[in-house]
């Protein structure tokens, strides 16, 4: 506090500083770094109590037992590997995993070819192109249980303008129960994650072709290549950056989405849409077993930080600026 | 007159364009449909409204009123909070040569790969410790953890590009680093401070996962909480639940057509290229 309003006194110093005095220049440097570092104080608390914190409480929390009583006597006992054996050894963790890596895979893979069709369709200018652009965003605005709840009425088996359509155009003779059969939820949960992601690869990678010179991708096509030749060996090579930064983050927001699921499915039925992250979700605040339920969340943040890595490689040129 | 192919082209884009919009929307196009149409009976349901009928609309603010203004007052508080917290954060590290600055920015794109279901975890034991369950202020400072690495990372690469002979001119007037920051860095980086606290306001209106594990009664309730809980209860009553969806979607229309260039910078922004 002191030190923020010491700024006055500070300019003060400078004057004097013309007769240079060792002790006192160090003494001012001191308090100069110590009044910008409250500029940053702030934020690296903030961070700390809500990013640091929770790392840290969930390794320490994987190796206690937490009981719905723990919130009565508050005692929640260190119990070693228990609850990582528990959970490792039961069926629905290996379930979740699997279910957690169709899930990104699949997202990822739709979200991104689609928004990169759409970004080099929209890169042609035509009219009212750019408000069909900011129109497209729409899906990714809106809060992503309302996404979810909206779909689940698409979905639905019985009454769902989906299973209407299709039946109306002859293209199935009994309706597909989307999201009430285990074979058909997952894909579900993908397409429905899909439709979301769309706008986002689709404005970031839109970017990313902006800033590739028209002249580079002329060129490649008066020497005789096919548009499809000069995309792939000229325009995707040059943007081999954004696509990684698109793929990261995409990946970062994908493993641990739980809204949308629970909106959707609830993680059922028979447990076919169970990701990690729902899974902890299930263990901590549902059976109120907060231990085992960190034990999830610590293979959720082990495979988060492997894409960490990645993604800050990827953002190094922008790190060091 | 003949079209000539630039003008064919034209027109071929447009129709395709006007293709994916509707196959993209249609999902929301649906939600106004439903919503605006009486009755739960999902086989009368026509494909265009033929009356306009707002009952579902009235259920659906009857019960989801409160849950709307508290969702506001959340977002609007986690904005506040953020902006406060991120704006001379981001000021002291895209100006100030600091020691540890660099250390200070690769944790903020660390924190972005938390998961948020394990902050969850430990904040709501932290939160049963220090009483904040069931209260507005524990809600808004979690919500505004999701927007504050986020505005720090965007205001910064906003402050770098400000002329340092600027901040210099304020400086040699005798105006402090906290002066400077208020009266020069702050009004210069309008567009930058209005994308972050958008889309902040955005992260919090939008949040599902605090407000269902840091709240344990009706006390808090945001209108994500509201419809999730309304499904449950209402779920043949598809018309009502519909006009919830459409109420809690409208901050993001609004944002869309008024601040559309925010947010397309705010989303290419914030992705750090």
């Amino acid at each position: 506090m002191t030190t923020i309003a010491s700024n006055a006194p500070a300019s003060a110093d400078r004057e004097r500083s013309r007769t240079p005095d060792p002790g006192v220049a160090a003494a001012r440097r001191r308090r100069r770094i110590l009044s910008q570092w409250l500029f940053i104080a702030p934020a690296v608390l903030y961070m700390l109590a809500f990013f640091g914190y929770p790392l840290v409480r969930n390794v320490v929390m994987s190796f206690q037992q937490y009981t719905p009583a723990t919130y009565f006597t508050g005692e929640a006992p260190f119990n070693g590997l228990d609850n990582w054996r528990a959970v490792f050894t039961d069926a629905l963790f290996g379930a979740s995993l699997w279910h957690t890596l169709l899930f990104t895979v699949g997202s990822l893979a739709g979200q991104f070819a689609i928004g990169m069709a759409l970004a080099v369709f929209f890169s042609r200018r035509f009219p009212l192109s750019g408000i069909m652009r900011s129109l497209l965003l729409l899906p990714w605005l809106i809060p992503m249980v309302v996404a979810g709840t909206v779909w689940r009425r698409v979905l639905d088996q019985e009454t769902g303008v989906l299973n209407e359509a299709l039946q109306g155009l002859r293209l199935t003779s009994s309706t597909i129960p989307w999201l009430s059969s285990p074979d058909f939820a997952l894909l579900s949960v993908v397409l429905v994650n899909i439709w979301i992601g769309i706008p986002f690869n689709m404005v970031i990678l839109y970017g990313g072709l902006q800033e590739i010179p028209k002249e580079i991708r002329e060129a490649a096509v008066l020497d005789g290549a096919s548009p499809l030749r000069a995309f792939f060996g000229v325009t995707l090579p040059m943007m081999r950056p954004v696509v990684t930064v698109v793929l990261v983050l995409g990946f970062m927001s994908t493993v641990k989405i739980l809204d949308l699921i629970l909106a959707l499915t609830n993680g059922g039925p028979a447990h076919a849409t169970e990701t990690l992250g729902t899974h902890t979700y299930q263990l901590s605040f549902l059976q109120l077993d907060f231990g085992q339920g960190a034990v999830v969340g610590n293979v959720l943040i082990l495979i988060s930080m492997v894409f960490a890595v990645i993604y800050l490689r990827a953002n190094r040129d922008g790190l060091g600026r | 007159m003949r079209m000539t192919r630039t003008d064919r082209l034209n027109a071929l884009s447009l129709a395709f364009g006007v293709i994916v919009l509707a196959v993209l929307l249609f999902p929301l196009y649906w939600m106004i449909n439903t919503a605006l149409q009486p009755g739960a009976a999902m086989a009368e349901l026509r494909w265009v409204p033929q009356t306009l009928d707002l009952g579902n609309f009235g259920r659906a603010w009857e019960s989801q009123a409160g849950n709307l203004l508290t969702s506001m007052l959340v977002a609007l508080g986690a904005v506040a909070v953020c902006l406060v917290v991120a704006a001379p954060a981001a000021y002291a590290l895209s100006r100030l040569r600091l020691r540890g600055a660099r250390t200070v920015v690769f944790g903020t794109l660390i924190t972005q790969m938390v998961p948020g279901i394990v902050v969850a975890n430990a904040l709501y034991n932290a939160y049963v410790e220090l009483d904040l369950v069931n209260s507005y202020l524990g809600l808004v400072l979690a919500d505004a953890s999701l927007g504050i690495p986020f505005t720090i990372i965007l205001l910064r690469a906003f402050m770098v590009s400000i002329p340092e002979e600027v901040l210099e001119a304020g400086m040699v007037d005798g105006a402090g680093r906290l002066r400077v920051l208020l009266s020069v860095v702050v009004p210069m980086s309008r567009n930058a401070l209005i994308t972050g606290g958008l889309f902040t306001f955005l992260f919090a209106w939008s949040d599902f996962l605090f407000a269902l594990t840091l709240n344990t009664t009706d006390a808090v309730k945001p209108v994500t909480l509201g419809i999730y809980e309304y499904i449950g209860a209402h779920v043949g009553d598809w018309g009502a639940v519909m006009a919830v969806a459409t109420l809690s979607s409208i901050p993001a229309a609004i944002l869309l057509v008024v601040a559309q260039k925010y947010v397309a910078a705010g989303i290419s922004g914030g992705s750090i290229k």
